[in-house]
């Protein structure tokens, strides 16, 4: 038998969890099986959110649902994520946030006082972000039929002035900067969910990003290239898809990443690439050589969550690719995960 | 991080591959027992950075991708049934039985859950006294020591709807198969030293003086791997054939006894199949007769299973340091860690899974 590489979808296959994992099972869901009925949608730019053009002025509008076991973590909870996330990927557009609708599915015997506090958390979210929830809806399922509690977040912002985001920009010589450690949100929740007594001072780092791409949109205008906050798979992931879009090498030092400690135990316990883990408070930023400093200036100046570093630039554009250099001098490439990452087993 | 950056210093890396380019004289030959290893060479780019000379051929010891396919039929015929809940450590869901994999059973509505000690599924099992609780206890002797804590843990509580699928393997005698095969090409061994942390080294001892062959329990950092490598060599070039710990911070000669005592207790030795290599003698643990009630093998009649390997997967070439993954016809085209064909594709220890994570699919 011969074989179509890749292989194709068949009728038979069920939806798996790798679909949803950020890697390449989920690009080719999204490529092969999702796009082809919606041929209004742009490809290039479906990442974090449309832009819609009205006159001269510009609107980011976007979607993002949220799923997370458990729904309570250190650091946060489904609520802060719904409305950070959302905020975040409107961010990511040179957006500031306008609007937000929110749609909740709950399941029957969801407990009013964690749906209370989901709520406070929310509202707390959108309130210190300035932004108005304006509408919205709620839906209840059968026992058994949800976890109990799933949120649907959109948002509409509008895009600064000057800003001109879109990863087709990124550009030979272009540097690459991250805004702090990695993997903490991923770890919090996985070290949670598995009850693994490393817990410590695990805590998610979810939080709001616009502030700082509205602080370095205003100070560099269009030398800021692309922004992309590195949720799911985590900044390899999103490394992989910029490199694709632009169609760059990405040369990155594996060296200068940070991880924090106790993020760096738990993934090194359980065999887990931290390079690979999801961020809910990190921003990846791709920049016109030469301004890399003054960026990190305005990041640490503008709150001081931001630890940011500078850990690679773009070479040539030679096709896609990112290449880590190694703490040892040893060269490999970061490569997209087929699905989950899984502990190992011994 | 402490006990880690210690062993990822470059500067010491820099000495030990001084060290090494003054000390080969000619090729050499040299076989990491352990995927976990294999993974570290990979990710550090170590086959890269030492002298030319020396070549690593990746072993047998991804514990995923030896465990054979009918084993692993048996998992996902068990698994798919009705009142069941299959317990298994993540990695094992993604490998391809004849038809499909774990993950496939679990979307078709089958109660499959990843576990990260053996304890849990027996818990699971006292929480779900209306449900059979199956657990797929593979893995080397690392695991070993665990998975048979379950077993005994199960029944000193009386569990009686808790079972085994046991597919445990052996180090020493895969070792065996691989030296005294005709064609082979290994003249050194790093020894696996988290293997060796339970069972300690005194078994290798006569391997190496019966196949004279260097033996050298070997740690997974880098500065491990690389000093593990170096006492090889030195050995190779000075014609000795001893075993030899590098690892001295996990293992001592005897291992972990109680962890020791644990294994036999609940387990015998058995032949096993090994995927990719076939047949090797006393190379498997089995449950003891006295324990047989937790055998899943014994509990669900699983009539005939048919087993189907793809032709054209060399995994047991890969797995036996004949070839490397990049000289499979299928690397990176139909093979891939999205659609392996072969286990050694689906581990993060398996070689294949190694290179194309590594190296990209043009490796």
């Amino acid at each position: 038998m011969k074989f179509d590489c890749p292989l194709p979808f068949n009728d038979n296959e069920k939806i798996n969890l790798a679909h949803g994992g950020g890697g390449r099972r989920m690009a080719r869901l999204i490529q092969e099986i999702i796009l082809p009925h919606f041929p209004d949608c742009d490809v290039e730019n479906i990442h974090d959110g449309a832009i819609l053009e009205f006159g001269s002025e510009r609107l980011a509008f976007t979607t993002d649902s949220f799923v997370v076991t458990p729904q309570f973590f250190p650091g946060g909870n489904i609520g802060d994520l719904a409305i950070n996330g959302t905020l975040n990927d409107l961010a990511m557009c040179g957006a500031q946030p306008l609007y937000l609708s929110c749609a909740f599915i709950l399941e029957e015997g969801y407990s009013m006082e964690s749906f209370r506090q989901v709520l406070v958390s929310m509202g707390d979210a959108a309130t210190s972000a300035g932004v108005g929830l304006i509408t919205g809806d709620t839906k209840v399922v059968d026992h058994g039929k949800g976890d109990g509690i799933f949120i649907t977040t959109t948002g509409i912002g509008h895009v600064m002035p000057g800003a001109m985001i879109d990863p087709r920009r990124v550009q030979s010589g272009d540097v690459v900067i991250i805004n702090g450690p990695v993997g903490d949100h991923g770890m919090a929740i996985m070290c949670q969910r598995e009850n693994l007594a490393i817990q410590g001072e695990l805590a998610s780092d979810t939080r709001t990003l616009h502030e700082e791409t509205a602080a370095i949109i205003n100070q560099f205008g269009e030398d800021i290239h692309c922004l992309r906050d590195m949720t799911r798979g985590g900044l390899a992931t999103v490394m992989n898809e910029i490199a694709q879009t632009a169609n760059a090498t990405i040369h990155l030092d594996e060296g200068s990443i940070p991880v924090n400690a106790p993020t760096k135990s738990a993934c090194e316990l359980l065999g887990i690439d931290p390079l690979y883990v999801a961020n809910e408070g990190k921003l990846a930023i791709f920049a016109a050589a030469g301004i890399g400093e003054d960026i990190l200036e305005t990041l640490r100046k503008t709150n001081r969550l931001n630890r940011p570093v500078i850990i690679g630039r773009v070479g040539n554009l030679e096709g896609p690719r990112v290449i880590l250099r190694g703490v040892l001098g040893g060269s490999r490439i970061l490569d997209l995960l087929s699905g989950e990452q899984l502990p190992r087993i011994c | 991080m402490k006990y880690l950056d210690e062993f990822r210093d470059p500067a010491v890396a820099r000495l030990y591959l001084r060290q090494l380019q003054d000390t080969v004289s000619r090729p050499w030959k040299i076989m990491e027992v352990c995927g976990g290893q294999t993974h570290a060479i990979m990710q550090y780019g170590i086959q890269e950075l030492i002298p030319d000379d020396i070549t690593l051929l990746h072993g047998p010891g991804c514990p995923v991708c030896v465990t054979p396919l009918e084993q692993i039929d048996k998992a996902i015929t068990i698994a798919g049934r009705p009142g069941i809940i299959f317990t298994s450590f993540g990695d094992m869901l993604r490998v391809p039985g004849s038809g499909k994999d774990l993950f496939t059973v679990k979307a078709e509505g089958g109660d499959v859950r990843v576990v990260y000690s053996p304890l849990d599924a027996v818990r699971l099992a006292m929480d779900n006294p209306d449900k059979e609780v199956v657990f797929f206890a593979i893995g080397f002797e690392t695991t070993a020591p665990a998975n048979a804590m379950a077993v005994k843990q199960a029944a000193d509580l009386n569990i009686t709807n808790f079972s085994e699928i046991v597919s445990q393997v052996l180090v020493p005698p895969a070792l065996e198969a691989i030296l005294s095969a005709h064609d082979n090409q290994v003249q050194g061994f790093l020894a696996a030293g988290h293997v060796c942390t339970v069972m300690g080294y005194h078994e290798y001892e006569p391997v190496a003086q019966k196949y004279q062959v260097p033996i050298v329990v070997t740690g997974f950092e880098p500065l491990d791997i690389l000093e593990g490598i170096l006492m090889t060599i030195r050995q190779l070039e000075e014609g000795r054939h001893e075993v030899e710990n590098q690892y001295k911070r996990s293992v001592r000669r005897a291992g972990n006894e109680p962890a020791q005592s644990t294994i036999s207790e609940v387990y015998r030795i058995v032949p096993r199949k090994w995927r990719g290599i076939g047949e090797i003698p006393h190379s498997g643990l089995g449950l003891q007769p006295e324990y047989a009630a937790f055998d899943a093998e014994l509990k669900f009649d699983l009539g005939d299973i048919d087993t189907r390997e793809p032709e054209v997967c060399i995994s047991g070439e890969v797995l036996q340091g004949w070839k490397k993954p990049t000289e499979c016809t299928a690397f990176g085209k139909e093979c891939t860690p999205e659609t392996p064909l072969g286990a050694t594709m689906v581990s993060a220890e398996g070689a294949c899974a190694a290179y194309f994570r590594y190296q990209g699919a043009a490796a």
